[in-house]
């Protein structure tokens, strides 16, 4: 992995860590950004890290382009040095999979679908030789994901499955996006899930609801009463299937103020995880249910 | 005071100079999409110049005063009529408590700012009165402006000066035919062949009619061609397409290879889709007067040009503030 450094007009760096997304160009990413974000460098107005690369926004009267280059170049270099350990958090997404209203959305918009007979999640399960809609959730569900960016619209995460390369979920975007997604849908598109945070365009596959809001711009939702939106790059994802019955208790929950989600710490090491994947997942999701 | 909205016109928002910080968790700075003209106007009404104001975009609304003020028309040439009576833009003027301001037909342009002296007086949501229409944050609401909304307005802070005015030189508007728009090469712009990028710079484009806050879309050039490549890991198999990245403000993507998308104020803050280069900052102010089929060329500069160009965009606002000042 070598960084590639281009200015996106004067005012960005933008810095591409690998073409290719991997955990380890992630972790890079994540470590320089958080380490350009302690240094306080004047003249840096916003730093945001991605799946595998990073942006700076500066003021150029404050801080020369070149200077600033400069210093980012000297950090990448030092990040190569650097343990993989993060500490950061679990937290479980409760995920109502094939339900009725991302069902209804895709029916609308069947004619910009790659395969317009069957549904996202038959159509996923087939591309991927997973053994139907059950095999598909089955295997979206087990092992956990990675917050790997936020953003796109206000607080919405994508999200990269920690599983081997050849066990990962792929599957491509419509063939033209929709002009509607449901509010709190389950999406796919390439290597990627996300949750989207709001209701509007997208083109990403979609596969199910959660009842948990992760982004509330009125501050009213008890746990994003500090902050508006829920993720941050780093946190660690676990989906969890529910049924109707379960779903509809969790939005009365929600609505009644009394919605507890899931979130535990966590530190999680790179290296440990990569000895022994399943392993680690395992432990992981411990964590999450208290043992 | 109250300001009543009998007519909401297209798109009216409230507007200031922004929200930067939050772009790392997908929130834009959002603010005006010509931040000149929006100084210009709150200096004219003796504002702050990031006081909030309207953005009124192609037509403009018909609002109601229950006290009097003091309010000037910029950016647009979108003609304020106070109880059907033309008035002058670029020029603050009296509007007595019960008198309608609404506005002539579009002359030259595309968004009005509308400032009234002690500001748009919403509450301020992460350090900005700015509306984010997609996250349904700030502004009034976290929407566009409907009828039957009542906007308060601060209280102003100096004394409103009525019958003051900017001379053309200042209003920062685009010089000629086509609009040239100075962009620096960069970011994924290895991604398309020599020829294609020959094209993007000597074709004339036109701005589409999907040109908003999020993002301005062009078309009528030649479609880009793209170098081959084995797609890498997670990027997705079409060309154009990249491993999901951050998008810088002004970066141009272009979907397909077909019609470049210059992103604004409002920008998604990343996707999949591979840039271009960058609108400079100088130029981003000019984007949000571009009327849908206006001519459009791509200029290519490089960094040292961009930073003599914010230089000069920098003096003219310190021409602004001494001749408004004085």
């Amino acid at each position: 992995m070598q960084t590639r450094f281009s200015f996106g007009g004067d005012e960005h760096i933008f810095a591409e860590v690998d073409e290719a997304m991997s955990l380890e160009a992630f972790f890079k990413s994540l470590f320089i950004t958080n380490a350009v974000r302690e240094a306080r460098i004047k003249g840096v107005t916003e730093i945001c890290p991605a799946n595998a690369s990073y942006q700076v926004k500066f003021d150029p009267d404050v801080i020369k382009p070149d200077d600033l280059l400069a210093e980012l170049k000297r950090m990448d270099a030092a990040a190569d040095k650097s343990e993989p350990v993060i500490a950061t958090r679990i937290i479980e997404i409760p995920v109502l999979y094939n339900d009725p209203w991302t069902h209804e959305t895709l029916m609308r918009f069947r004619e910009r679908h790659q395969d317009p007979t069957a549904t996202d999640l038959e159509y996923s399960a087939r591309i991927n030789n997973l053994d139907g809609v059950d095999g598909f959730i089955k295997a979206h569900s087990s092992a956990p994901w990675f917050v790997s960016m936020v953003g796109f619209v206000a607080g919405l995460p994508f999200l990269y499955q920690m599983v081997e390369r050849q066990r990962q979920i792929q599957a491509p975007k419509y063939l033209r996006p929709r002009t509607d997604t449901p509010k709190l849908t389950i999406g796919h598109g390439g290597c990627f899930s996300c949750i989207y945070s709001v209701r509007g365009a997208g083109g990403y596959q979609m596969y199910g609801v959660t009842p948990m809001p992760i982004y509330d711009p009125n501050q009213t939702i008890s746990y994003l009463r500090d902050f508006m939106c829920l993720f941050k790059p780093g946190d660690i994802v676990k989906w969890k299937p529910i049924d109707r019955d379960a779903y509809d208790t969790a939005v009365a929950d929600v609505d009644a103020g009394r919605f507890a989600p899931v979130i535990r710490d966590v530190s999680f090491s790179l290296a440990e995880f990569n000895r022994d994947i399943d392993g680690y997942n395992r432990k992981l999701e411990g964590v999450l249910h208290g043992h | 005071m109250v300001i009543k909205v009998l007519k909401p016109g297209l798109a009216t928002t409230v507007q200031d100079l922004g929200r930067p910080g939050y772009y790392h968790i997908g929130i834009p700075m959002s603010g005006g999409m010509d931040r000149h003209a929006l100084i210009a106007a709150n200096l004219l009404v003796g504002n702050p110049e990031g006081a909030a104001v309207l953005e009124a975009v192609f037509m403009g609304p018909e609002l109601e005063f229950s006290d009097d003020a003091v309010v000037a028309v910029t950016g647009a040439e979108l003609p304020p009529k106070l109880d059907g009576v033309l008035q002058e833009t670029w020029t603050s003027f009296k509007v007595k408590a019960g008198q309608k301001l609404s506005f002539d037909f579009l002359k030259k342009g595309a968004r009005a700012y509308i400032a009234v002296a002690g500001g748009i007086d919403v509450p301020v949501v992460l350090g900005s009165r700015s509306t984010y229409a997609l996250g349904a944050l700030g502004g009034f609401k976290g929407r566009k402006l409907e009828a039957g909304d009542e906007l308060p307005v601060g209280t102003a802070t100096a004394p409103p000066t009525e019958g003051r005015s900017i001379a053309a030189e200042l209003r920062g508007l685009p010089a000629g035919m086509p609009v040239e728009l100075r962009v620096m090469p960069g970011l994924y712009w290895h991604r398309i062949t020599e020829a294609a990028g020959i094209g993007f710079f000597s074709d004339t484009w036109k701005v589409a009619p999907e040109a908003d806050r999020i993002g301005y879309r062009f078309k009528g050039g030649k479609p880009l061609e793209f170098v081959p490549r084995e797609p890498p890991f997670g990027a997705g198999s079409d060309p154009s397409n990249i491993t999901d990245a951050c998008y810088p403000y002004g970066s141009i993507q272009v979907p397909g290879g077909t019609e470049p998308i210059v992103l604004h104020r409002d920008a998604v803050s990343g996707g999949g889709y591979f840039q271009v280069g960058a609108v400079i900052s100088a130029d981003m102010d000019l984007i949000g007067q571009l009327q849908p089929n206006t001519p459009v060329k791509f200029i290519k500069v490089d960094m040292d040009t961009a930073l003599a160009a914010r230089k000069e965009k920098a003096e003219l606002s310190a021409k602004l503030r001494s001749a408004l000042m004085a």
